[in-house]
């Protein structure tokens, strides 16, 4: 079975369901738009003009959501944050599913004392407040970029192992993987090629929900301050801009803030219809 | 059940001390030492510095003294606030954070419950889909994207409430903070309870119930409330670590001097052992109050504390 053919059923699915039809496409416009808009307009984002601050947002100069406190043009910076905070988080949440599917699989596929001792180690880490490790690491190592993606997709990926564990669980007792298993396939050569492949769909529709999640972190730490920084910007951060200024220029708080809320609210809504397409029975 | 809660309690030692030893040598792997950013002092003043903070010790002495305070709850002296040990920081600020996160967490509970039932009771109906949706929203939308709208509509436009700590005495400062902070885990709850008291309404025992003839009122709080409300007592663990993460950043929005400032100060100083102390005590907190809940768990199912 190969990988594409495990979402297959997936996407014939989603296309009769509104909410997953509506927001994909709200992401991808907004995705297109922060990928294009910047080209199309005549502002750089850290390019910084002290004759006009605080500009209402307007059509004038191409100024489209107006400027902040340095002049910026909050249209391009807008943009930029969409793509930081969307590409940080899909980065992330490749982590996290790389750790949670091999670290699922293994439990769910070994078994036995094995699976008790991870799943019990994965018990323990639940319990724990890792936005406050993640911190500390940001505290510790400088903001680094990267770590950011690291540190976030390190946290994220607990849920991953546990639906993955429960798949292969189920999976492992087919027919397909006895007959592997007879003519000499090694354990991990069934796990890589007849588990991992036929996980990929329910794996794909939790990462939707992982995404999010990870969106969450990162613009948690840029409205911190910890995160991304100037004259680089993320979602978060210029939140965190916005109100400092919100008395004066309101506009520079709610449309990032509405971006973010639209974007998060849009990856819930998909989660929870894909979710609904693979595993009818568990809604909530 | 006596078995159950020691098994409890000595699992979750061996968790503490991992976080402990994660946290410490984290904070010590870090390139570079503490005072680094600072101007560049001759090395007999580093070397000076470096014994005042026992930094030259070796790394597994330096643990031992450090568990050795912990063990009397002795943090170690702050790096930036000059004079103030880590323990005292966190001492002082701690009764507004814990107010604050009370406050919080009896909001949410009361209003999540309550809104998560009516949703349930009238399933599918418009109240219901108007719940989940705005349960949704509260969920999607993080505590600092909320905190600051709630402060620009009801501090700057309708100016009924103080947009700060300061703007403002008695209870009125701590209206828009326990709000803003309990919204998330109101929507939670609201949806887990909603979940359950659908399953719990549609089982064989609810509908026996029915067919002898009780009125609704007295299934649901006879026999429907309590089943329903148990899977909710496993998300206070959850639940707790998010008042907590929220704390930090509603703290930082209205300017209230609790350990989550401290925290974020502590994060853009780099005051390694005032971050590092928070983090412990913090970890310890939600170790300690998910143990609890675990206990209570086992005594209100007693199929999980006989086992």
């Amino acid at each position: 079975m190969s990988y594409l053919a495990a979402i297959r059923p997936i996407l014939r699915k989603s296309r009769d369901n509104k909410t997953i039809v509506v927001c994909s496409s709200i992401l991808l416009l907004i995705a297109a738009v922060a990928l294009i808009g910047p080209l199309l307009s005549p502002h750089h984002y850290a390019r910084t003009d002290f004759g006009s601050p605080f500009m209402l947002p307007s059509g004038s100069h191409w100024h489209l959501f107006g400027t902040d406190s340095l002049g910026r043009d909050l249209f391009v910076r807008t943009l930029l944050g969409v793509k930081v905070t969307l590409f940080v988080a899909i980065i992330a949440s490749g982590v996290s599913l790389g750790i949670g599917v091999a670290y699922g699989a293994i439990a769910g596929y070994v078994g036995g004392r094995v699976d008790a001792v991870m799943m019990r180690a994965v018990d323990a880490l639940y319990a724990l407040p890792f936005i406050f490790f993640v911190i500390l690491l940001m505290v510790v190592f400088e903001r680094n970029f990267l770590l950011i993606f690291v540190a976030i997709g390190a946290i994220n990926w607990l849920d991953m192992a546990r639906i993955v564990r429960g798949q292969t669980l189920s999976l492992k007792r087919r027919e397909f993987v006895d007959a592997a298993r007879l003519i000499g396939v090694s354990t991990p050569g069934i796990i890589l090629r007849h588990i991992t492949p036929n996980l990929f769909g329910v794996v794909v529709v939790y990462m939707t929900l992982t995404i999010p999640q990870a969106i969450l972190v990162e613009s948690l730490l840029s409205f911190l301050g910890l995160g991304v920084q100037e004259p680089q910007t993320s979602l978060g951060a210029l939140v965190n801009g916005g109100l400092s200024n919100m008395e004066r220029a309101p506009w520079l708080l709610l449309i990032p803030a509405i971006v973010l809320a639209l974007i998060l609210l849009c990856f819930n809504f998909l989660g929870d219809g894909l979710r609904d397409v693979v595993d009818p029975k568990k809604k909530i | 059940m006596l078995r159950y809660a020691l098994l409890r309690i000595f699992g979750a030692i061996p968790t503490l001390l991992l976080v402990i030893a994660l946290a410490f040598l984290m904070v010590h792997a870090a390139p570079g030492g503490p005072f680094d950013a600072d101007r560049v002092l001759s090395p007999e003043i580093e070397e000076n510095i470096a014994r005042a903070y026992n930094l030259d010790e070796p790394l597994p002495q330096q643990f031992v003294r450090y568990l050795k305070g912990l063990a009397r709850g002795d943090l170690g002296p702050s790096y930036r606030y000059r004079d103030y040990d880590v323990s005292e920081l966190i001492g002082n600020a701690l009764p507004v954070t814990v107010q604050l996160g009370v406050l919080a967490m009896s909001l949410a509970i009361i209003a999540g419950i309550a809104a998560g039932l009516t949703a349930a009771l009238s399933k599918n109906s418009y109240i219901d889909r108007l719940v989940t949706g705005i349960a949704m929203t509260g969920i999607s939308v993080p505590v600092f994207v909320v905190a600051p709208l709630m402060v620009l509509v009801f501090a700057v436009y309708l100016q009924w409430l103080p947009a700060s700590w300061t703007g403002g005495g008695g209870i009125s400062r701590l209206i828009l903070p326990v709000v803003a902070l309990a919204l998330p885990q109101i929507a939670y709850i609201a949806r887990l309870t909603r979940a359950s008291m659908i399953g719990v309404l549609s089982s064989d025992y609810v509908r026996t119930a029915r067919a002898q003839g009780l009125k609704t009122s007295s299934i649901i709080r006879y026999h429907a409330l309590k089943p329903a409300m148990l899977p909710l007592l496993s998300y206070m663990g959850p639940a707790i670590a998010g008042i907590l993460t929220g704390s930090v950043v509603v703290e930082e929005v209205f300017g209230i001097p609790g350990v989550g400032q401290f925290f974020i100060r502590g994060a853009l100083n780099r005051d390694y052992t005032l971050v590092l102390g928070i983090v412990i005590f913090y970890a310890t907190l939600v170790i300690s109050l998910n143990l609890v809940v675990d206990l209570l768990y086992g005594i209100l199912d007693p199929r999980i504390g006989g086992r």
